[in-house]
């Protein structure tokens, strides 16, 4: 632990915090999903992801040689640890399991994904349903009358309470198809590098990629949008470096044609513009309705793109066309129909799963994630207000326990008539956590702690974080490669360009890229797929192979390497460097 | 009656014609036919050959010595071995296929100079050790007239008789009636850039790569081994770039002034120069997999690209041996239920 952070660390609930008996046991950080030190709130979403995670592994489909995943917390890192499965007269046991459970799963796949959208579109309409927490001087007479018999701080606590219990629950939904899904994708994998030892990662996720995924459906509307400004000629009122504002004023006084585009941008933002700019972790991840700045600056371009008379819609018919030749032109290379029929199986099975591997991010991270932070940081409003810290934001170094206690220190004192305790005990703790989490980001965090396996064969490990040993061994050896000027990733489309680095941390340095620079940033995300029209790379921290960045950068022909770790601390803005995206290497020439 | 012609034309022949034509000679033709550039020229058929040894045998007896020696003794080899190539090389060949030959090579020619060919031997036995024994010697390049042609020709009949074939013959017994060579004549790429071109991975024969390898000049310097070619591997059927090399080319064959070919060094600025474009790679699969198509499995390829008109052109290709020649287990069997084939990667057993 980093001296002067023990109270900061101290915030984390007992049961994250290392032992001495956690020393036995192998742990990596989780910089896939947690990249930067977590502010106290956000950790909810690794308390209620693990607990999903391990809950549909360990008792829901019983997958056979994997329990759970467990979680602790240093420094504001995350750092996780498989449970395995050894025994052999257990693995068989829950194979037996696996077989009854699971596998019906698979069998009823598409009844049981529509079921599943179903229960997360209601989930999301009870969130969207839930009141805004507010406390009236009096209680309005018509409860009065009324003999509701219930008070509005009580309001609170349930709105609260039920706010916190949909994020939980939204983990579970999350959960229930996931590990099956990627276990039939990663079988379909395991293939296709037996049969072709130097296939590339990229060219399996494009046999295997869908294209009506609801996370491409926030570009698509954006092209059209950008399409209707050309038609209605007002695209030019989007200017680069033009906050949203001053864009939606000049189009309402532009009369009509202004009215009618922004008409149809209402129409685009529910539900599509839910989507965050990060992958929903983290509560500063905020979504396209809350800050127009993403979308808008990616229209000037598409409509440029337009006036030139380019097609700028996806085509649907192409790719799939293209993805057909592709699985086909494989197929023949395979030798015998043995083994041709063992291929047909095995992607029909993750061809059947995919669609929910792809879309489930959109309900999940994106707009439930939305609902669920916008809400938190509507409450930290109402504390702000009775003088608890002076941001609303500042309810975020609250963990949900501490929040809960928080409000409901409010709700006394709105019923007792003194003033909350909160005021005078919450600033210097919400202080002292800031300078927590600014001291923890600046320091090198241990890939890995504890014993280190010779062998990573957890399903789960494997899958969600593509870790192998062979990984692991890069990221202990990268701090030797610290000084060289090259950075290692994972391949995630191929292509080689030079150019100049654009390192963006926040959506507002987004109207810094300009045409051909290389973007570098924390996380590539399907909503920054409008700002790969402008640039000629990506490189993140963030993601694997088949991410949707991934995804989304193969199908603009844009060469990217993700997952690199810690390329936007190590690459300085204006750098020259050069991106292979077939090998995965970033290299730095200046 | 009527004599068959010596000579045959690319055009003419194919896979089928090898007795007549030789393996490198009936698969130029082949290509042809797959609908592939090679640079032109003729093969002077086995049947030149068999009227030739027919010819010295009349003088004094020669497949039959062959037969008679001792495997053993390399000192009787290496003389009669001598013998019978300069008897070989000084024959007066046959007026009908003098004239022949002269008439092809003419006709590869420009109006104004002699063609720049390349002679080498295409042995009925092509894809045997004997034949690659011969194929170190077998081999002429930059060759600029019609005498020096007629002079190479004999010179490749010769190496059927080098010592290293004979040795061969003599240690696996084969009659010596069954030998016999072509000889292909064919235009020669004043190449800018030349190498080869395996339609598998070399390393791991893995069928959806292409592995290239390229060095400046003639393809003689990579196939020699004398340079460290550059080296790509390409997706055979996406086209991307998956590994790319580029080495030092310290040296480069090139035309000599007076015929044949010189190594020269290569200036410090070119050596690390890529030496073929992306868009030359993207060509090269583009053909790598027209003809592996063609001949239904993988291929070794060599292939040149000309100097100013920045052509690709192919010289040769041949099945791959290596890998074709292992047995493979399947990668996976077709399930009864496909769903047991998810157990491979959750871990239980089926």
């Amino acid at each position: 632990m980093i001296p002067g952070t023990e109270r900061a660390q101290g915030a984390y609930p007992y049961h994250v915090q290392f032992t001495p008996d956690d020393d036995k046991k192998f742990w990596f950080y989780n910089s896939m999903h947690f990249p930067e030190p977590m502010s106290a709130f956000d950790m909810v979403t690794a308390e209620a992801a693990y607990c999903a995670l391990g809950a549909a592994n360990t008792r829901v489909h019983c997958l056979p040689t994997t329990l759970g995943i467990d979680h602790r917390i240093i420094n504001g890192r995350v750092y996780i640890g498989g449970n395995a499965v050894t025994d052999p007269a257990e693995i068989a046991r829950r194979t037996e399991e696996f077989q009854k459970r699971a596998f019906y799963y698979y069998e009823n796949w598409e009844r049981l994904y529509a079921q599943w959208k179903q229960k997360m579109l209601a989930l999301i309409e009870e969130a969207r349903t839930l009141p805004d927490p507010s406390l009236p001087e009096l209680e309005p007479l018509e409860n009065v009358h009324a003999g509701r018999g219930v008070a509005s701080n009580h309001d609170l606590l349930v709105t609260y309470q039920k706010t916190l219990e949909g994020y939980f629950r939204m983990w579970h939904h999350h959960f229930e198809f996931l590990l099956l899904g990627y276990g039939a994708y990663m079988t379909f994998f395991a293939f296709c590098k037996k049969a072709f030892p130097e296939i590339t990662d990229q060219t399996i996720a494009r046999m295997v990629a869908g294209f009506d995924a609801e996370i491409f459906r926030p570009d698509d509307e954006l092209r059209r949008l950008a399409r209707l400004a050309v038609e209605l000629d007002v695209d030019s009122h989007f200017r680069d470096g033009a906050s949203a504002d001053t864009v939606l004023a000049t189009l309402r006084a532009a009369g009509d044609p202004g009215l009618r585009w922004i008409e149809e941008l209402e129409k685009a933002r529910e539900p599509w513009f839910n989507v965050n700019v990060g992958d929903g972790f983290y509560h500063y991840h905020r979504s396209w309705n809350d800050d127009l700045t993403m979308p808008f600056a990616a229209i000037p371009s598409y409509a440029k793109s337009v006036r030139a008379g380019e097609t700028i819609e996806r085509q649907g018919g192409r790719l799939r066309d293209e993805r057909r030749a592709l699985i086909a032109d494989y197929r023949e290379l395979l030798e015998g129909d043995a083994e041709r029929a063992a291929y047909d199986q095995m992607i029909g099975l993750a061809h059947r799963v995919f669609p929910y591997v792809e879309g489930h991010k959109f309900y999940c991270e994106h707009w439930y994630t939305n609902l669920f932070f916008n809400k938190i940081r509507r409450f930290g409003r109402l504390l702000s207000e009775s003088g608890f810290f002076p941001a609303a934001d500042d309810v975020f170094h609250l963990t949900h326990y501490e929040l809960e206690s928080a409000i409901i220190d409010l709700m006394n004192a709105w019923s007792t008539g003194s003033t909350p305790r909160g005021a005078a005990y919450w600033p210097p703790i919400v202080a002292d956590r800031k300078a927590a989490i600014a001291t923890w980001s600046r320091h090198e965090t241990p890939p890995a702690l504890g014993v280190i396996p010779d062998v990573i064969d957890d399903p789960a490990i494997v899958m969600l974080w593509g870790i192998t040993r062979e990984s692991l061994d890069n990221w202990l050896n990268a701090g030797s490669a610290e000084r060289s000027n090259e950075i290692r990733g994972f391949a995630a489309s191929p292509g080689i360009v030079e150019g100049t680095a654009r390192v963006v941390k926040s959506v507002e340095e987004i109207s810094l890229l300009k045409p051909g620079d290389i973007l570098v940033c924390q996380v590539t995300n399907p909503t920054w797929a409008p700002v790969f029209h402008r640039i000629s790379a990506a490189v993140s921290d963030i993601g694997g192979s088949m991410s949707h960045a991934a995804i989304v950068a193969r199908e603009y022909g844009l060469p990217a390497v993700v997952g690199t770790g810690n390329a936007t601390s190590r690459i300085r803005d204006g750098a020259r460097i050069r991106v292979d995206g077939a090998r995965g290497v970033v290299t730095i020439l200046g | 009656m009527t004599t068959p012609p010596f000579i045959h034309w690319f055009a003419d022949i194919g896979l089928g014609d090898r007795a007549q034509v030789g393996g490198k000679g009936g698969s130029l033709g082949e290509l042809l036919r797959a609908g592939v550039e090679v640079p032109a020229g003729f093969v002077v058929g086995t049947h030149a050959f068999e009227g030739v040894i027919a010819h010295l045998e009349s003088l004094a007896p020669f497949r039959s010595v062959v037969e008679r020696l001792p495997a053993d003794d390399l000192g009787e080899v290496s003389a009669l071995s001598a013998e019978l190539r300069a008897r070989i090389e000084s024959v007066e060949l046959p007026p009908g296929l003098t004239r022949e030959i002269e008439d092809a090579y003419a006709r590869l020619g420009e109006p104004l100079h002699g063609a720049v060919v390349a002679v080498r031997s295409s042995a009925t036995t092509e894809d045997s050790a004997a034949a690659s024994f011969a194929g170190l010697q077998d081999t002429f390049l930059w060759v600029t007239s019609a005498e020096e042609v007629l002079d190479k020709l004999r010179r490749c009949w010769g190496s059927l008789y080098s010592v290293e074939s004979l040795s061969y013959r003599l240690r696996h017994r084969m009659p010596e009636a069954g030998v016999a060579m072509a000889v292909v004549i064919q235009r020669m790429v004043d190449a800018r850039t030349a190498g080869v071109m395996f339609t598998r991975s070399p390393t791991t024969g893995d069928r959806s790569v292409i592995t290239i390898e390229a060095s400046w000049g003639l393809g003689s310097a990579v196939v020699s081994g004398g340079v460290t070619p550059d080296r790509w591997v390409v997706g055979k059927i996406t086209g991307e770039v998956q590994c790319r090399e580029i080495s030092g080319k310290t040296i480069e064959h090139v035309p000599a002034e007076g015929g044949g070919v010189l190594a020269r060094a290569v200036e410090s600025a070119r050596q690390f120069e890529a030496s073929l474009s992306d868009a030359q790679l993207q060509a090269l699969r583009g053909l790598g997999r027209k003809i592996e198509r063609h001949y239904r499995q993988p291929q070794d390829i060599e292939w040149a690209i000309e100097h100013g008109t920045e052509r690709v052109l192919l010289l040769q290709s041949r099945p791959e041996t290596v890998w074709s020649g292992k047995e493979k287990a399947p990668a996976a069997q077709p399930a009864e239920n496909p769903l047991h084939h998810l157990m491979s990667v959750f871990g239980g057993r089926p």
